[in-house]
């Protein structure tokens, strides 16, 4: 069919949602577009959810990624998908709505990874949506607390930041010997442990939550089946799982997340690529030359960069375009700018070329079987393009070797 | 003959707003890098030839920081690619 007249069907008013849109105007697709979100909020930054905005008293319109009324769509907010006909092309919502595409775009991202167990009715927090980060600045309001957060990935490490920021004990637990030794490393793991340190905030290594206990408010936790701790407010950043289930029958393939292929068209139970459903963002995992595993980026600039490519290959079906991205992701704790790029986690080996804690800088290069594939600095913003480029000249000749 | 402005790229960054993410100079390196301190620096005149890249950049700022202007001659300076959000 002709692809302006293309009624696009974007689920998930995400970054990636957005930035899809975007990319469909920019291409000139005139066609009617629908957006269509399970919060009631359009579409917003959550980067500041873990960090200024805890700190802050401002409103969620602060968060506002766009103003949307320039982009001619249909906006549903508040409406969940429920699941997906792809032999008849629908998208059907929690309030009965049955919405019909031409073309599809899955962005609908991970959620907060949740508690398994019974747990107390107050003062259990998690950080993924801008309700939950709401509620748990409004518990860290007033007199200085017990604040025990649990996990040691990116959302944990800078939760327990803020937190301490604003005054109060912070017990920061994670499963590893120090926060973000997974996705960074031995020494860069070590350089945030001594911020932590250094800011009071206590950390127990190798510690995993076992339960949580309070009548109506957590009063207590128990880490590791034994050791119990006492906390007014527990924050849980466990990780983030895709937003699948409404795709569970679908008849596309789902492997801890949309399984896409370089196009980011996702693809099918028989292995095919479908040419009108495409996914972008957290949702997705996807091919990349650099690693032999299918890959999920839970990154700003990946939900950025992925979405592009949707849009481009909705509407080029015959000539997709072609995802392959040097990744690359930020942080902040106390104050320290931490910037990354490439994988890291992917690395056999990890050369730190600075570590100086008296001025909070750090340098690190990852590397697999003795090829660079990411780089991480803290303070040191200026020393991150040079890994950059290197990693994109790696991507340009393995793409035409 | 009034004056014109000159046809060229003019780049604006609000540096309250900037945070060092460093995706413009990923974007346009000719254009944008940072000082010893992780201070951005930057040309606010570019060559017309980095226009593509100069725009990368804007689309690619997390924060929303950089503004382009691609003044033509006798116009009065275009819309930047901000302004079609």
């Amino acid at each position: 069919m002709n692809t302006q007249a293309m009624r696009v069907v974007v689920v998930g008013a995400s970054l990636a949602g957005l930035n899809t849109v975007r990319a469909l105007r920019d291409e000139g697709h005139t066609g009617p577009i629908t957006l269509v979100g399970e919060e009631p909020y359009g579409p917003y930054d959550r980067p500041p959810l873990s960090k200024e905005f805890l700190t802050s008293d401002a409103g969620h319109e602060s968060l506002s990624l766009a103003d949307t009324s320039a982009l001619g769509l249909t906006e549903l907010y508040g409406r969940r998908a429920l699941h997906l006909e792809p032999r008849e092309r629908t998208v059907h919502l929690d309030d009965g709505h049955v919405v019909p595409y031409d073309g599809l775009v899955i962005a609908t991202g991970a959620g907060a990874r949740s508690w398994p167990a019974p747990r107390p009715a107050a003062g259990v927090h998690t950080i993924r949506t801008l309700d939950d980060a709401t509620a748990l600045r409004h518990d860290l309001r007033g007199a200085r607390r017990r604040i025990l957060v649990v996990g040691g990935g990116f959302i944990g490490s800078e939760a327990a930041a803020t937190v301490r920021e604003l005054g109060h004990d912070v017990l920061l637990a994670h499963q590893g010997p120090a926060p973000l030794h997974r996705p960074m490393g031995e020494d860069a793991a070590f350089f945030v442990a001594e911020l932590h340190r250094a800011a009071g905030v206590s950390l127990l290594s190798f510690a995993t939550l076992t339960a949580l206990h309070g009548q109506q408010r957590v009063t207590s936790v128990t880490l590791n089946d034994t050791h119990r701790v006492g906390a007014d407010t527990a924050v849980l950043a466990l990780g983030a799982t895709p937003c699948t289930e409404w795709l569970t029958h679908s008849g596309l393939q789902l492997d801890r997340g949309l399984v896409t292929d370089a196009h980011a068209r996702a693809v099918g139970a028989d292995g095919r690529p479908h040419h009108r459903v495409v996914g972008a963002g957290d949702v997705t995992r996807f091919p990349h030359p650099h690693t032999a595993r299918l890959l999920s980026l839970g990154h700003w600039s990946h939900a950025v960069e992925q979405a592009r490519t949707a849009a481009r290959t909705l509407l080029n079906p015959y000539a997709p375009a072609v995802y392959r991205p040097v990744a690359s992701f930020w942080s902040s704790q106390y104050g320290v700018r931490f910037r990354a790029v490439g994988l890291p986690m992917e690395a056999d080996r990890a050369r730190t070329l600075e570590l100086d804690l008296e001025r909070r800088r750090l340098e690190v290069a990852y590397y697999r079987d003795g090829r660079l594939v990411g780089a991480v600095t803290a303070n040191r913003a200026g020393r991150i393009a040079q890994y950059r480029e290197q990693l994109a000249d790696d991507l340009t000749a393995m793409a035409s070797a | 003959m009034t004056e014109r402005p000159v046809a060229g790229l003019k780049v604006i960054v609000d540096m309250n707003l900037c945070e060092s993410h460093g995706q413009c100079v990923f974007a346009a390196p000719q254009v944008f890098a940072f000082d010893e301190d992780d201070i951005l620096v930057y040309e606010p005149n570019p060559d017309v030839s980095q226009y593509k890249k100069v725009a990368a950049a804007a689309a690619a700022c997390p924060v929303r920081a950089i503004r382009v202007e691609h003044g033509t001659e006798g116009d009065a300076p275009a819309d930047g690619p901000e302004s079609s959000r």
